[in-house]
């Protein structure tokens, strides 16, 4: 195997499933301090996307390179937390892996989840449960972290201040995301790659270039690309900014 | 997933009958059976064509029937009661070796692959992101039931067995703050109404089983009583 400077890299990509085309033809590559965005409707492949690019999975046909000792960081939808079973935060975290102490404070100040670590795990809501994912799957400072609709089961300014971490966290550490997101209008500002699936990829590019894209128009429609057009004509950070302060006075 | 113990042990009486009747030793055909069945289990899961539950329910008592026809066809002798609920005095000295055995290998087997477990247990494809092939966890958890059946069959008996991989640890649910203590005060458990149970089932000359089914129910009531009491103060 040839050695790729890519950290992932697809190309021609099949996925077959129950004699249904799930992906296809899929190029693909995520390079260092990439910030990748997945959009699409619901079943077009993007978390089996996510899962053949991880290795879950082997697609049907094409091929998939990862780099050789890549480290990713995954953070699923929502995990299903079992009430059986008693585990606090901090075991959560730290299970199976290899960490320092000084590595472990450092993702749990960065998360701001200092006052959850003790907690177990059946009493975190659904924005505290979504922050210690993410904890867990910093903790071994990945090269690349995917999340898959981080923010999904989170009320608005929930999303917003998830979205912000996120930024910050791909401002500060050396990192690359590839992320699937519903809540376009809120990544369009971090993310830096748009990718839009609907089993095959309709467009991909900058975020105002897709949001032009007449596929794009198609699938989401008018409105949507309009308040992307308007979402990057202003500074982001104060636009989330100016976003909470909004939300807190309605 | 707790009934796939239920279902493992069900299919256990085929084992014994087959093991019987081809004479290599109810343990050896209990492993076997339990084994492949396990798979057999796990494989249809894969290629959910049907939910887990009903796949259990048609699985095991199918397995539980075909054992008692393999029996009584063959005209096995064998007493069915006692393998159904448990026989303490059918254990023999060399059943306690296998025992022994077998408890060693659980404890290897649980405290090599333990975080690998839990990550499992938790969520399959956070397992998988992290470079564990969840079948093969299942694997494993298939062969710890097996031995954990084939080496109680005896005396607990293959329709309650699934009580004694349920109720200690939901009675220790309430007193453990970690999978790990959970796991320590379930065995605790476990030995304790064993122990009690069996002295039961001398005093009033009742089935092991259900002696030491019983007691570990009694001390399941009695650690939600206790925390509700400590609750009130």
């Amino acid at each position: 195997m040839k050695t790729i400077n890519a950290l992932i890299s697809a190309s021609n990509v099949s996925v077959i499933r129950h004699h249904k085309s799930i992906l296809k033809n899929i190029d693909i590559q995520i390079n260092k301090n990439d910030f990748i965005t997945i959009i699409g409707p619901n079943g077009a492949g993007k978390t089996m996307l996510l899962k053949c690019l991880m290795g879950f999975y082997k697609p049907n046909f094409g091929k998939i390179q990862k780099k050789d000792k890549l480290k990713i960081g995954y953070m699923p939808q929502s995990i299903n937390v079992i009430n059986t079973m008693p585990m606090t935060v901090k075991n959560f975290i730290t299970v199976r892996k290899k960490y320092d102490d000084i590595s472990f404070k450092q993702v749990v100040s960065e998360i701001d989840i200092r006052q959850l670590v003790d907690k177990q795990l059946s009493v975190l809501s659904g924005g505290e449960m979504q922050r210690v994912l993410l904890a867990r799957s910093l903790l071994n400072n990945p090269d690349l972290l995917v999340l898959d609709e981080p923010a999904q089961n989170l009320d608005i300014s929930g999303q917003l201040s998830f979205y912000k971490l996120i930024q910050e966290i791909y401002s500060k550490r050396d990192i690359s995301i590839l992320m699937v997101s519903h809540d376009l209008h809120l990544v369009m500002v971090s993310t830096k790659k748009v990718l839009c699936l609907s089993n095959h990829i309709c467009c991909s590019g900058k975020p105002q270039q897709v949001a032009q894209d007449p596929e794009f128009i198609s699938m989401f429609g008018k409105d949507m690309a309009n308040m992307m057009a308007v979402y990057q004509h202003t500074n982001h950070t104060s636009q989330i900014d100016n976003h909470l302060i909004d939300g807190e006075i309605k | 997933m707790s009934y796939y113990g239920e279902s493992i042990a069900h299919s256990s009486l085929l084992g014994v009958g087959l093991g019987i009747l081809l004479g290599t030793g109810i343990n050896f055909g209990i492993i076997v059976v339990c084994l492949l069945f396990g798979i057999l289990f796990l494989w249809l899961q894969q290629s959910k064509i049907l939910s887990t539950d009903t796949l259990l329910g048609v699985l095991a008592h199918l397995a539980l029937s075909i054992g008692i026809i393999v029996i009584s066809l063959n005209r096995i002798k064998i007493d069915i009661h006692a393998f159904l609920f448990g026989d303490i005095l059918t254990v023999s000295t060399n059943d306690l070796w296998m025992m022994y055995l077998g408890v060693i290998l659980v404890i290897f087997l649980v405290s090599f692959n333990w975080s690998s477990l839990l990550l499992v247990t938790f969520d399959e494809d956070l397992a998988r992101a992290e470079g564990i092939n969840p079948i093969y966890i299942n694997l494993l958890l298939t062969t710890i039931l097996t031995i954990v059946v084939a080496v109680s069959l005896q005396i607990i008996g293959l329709l309650l067995i699934t009580a004694m991989l349920i109720i200690p640890a939901a009675t220790s649910r309430r007193l453990a703050n970690s999978p790990e203590q959970m796991a320590l005060i379930a065995t605790l458990i476990g030995i304790f109404s064993v122990i009690l149970g069996i002295f039961l089932s001398v005093e009033i000359d009742a089935p092991s089983g259900p002696s030491i089914v019983v007691i570990s129910a009694t001390l399941f009531f009695l650690s939600y009583l206790f925390n509700f009491l400590i609750k009130k103060d």
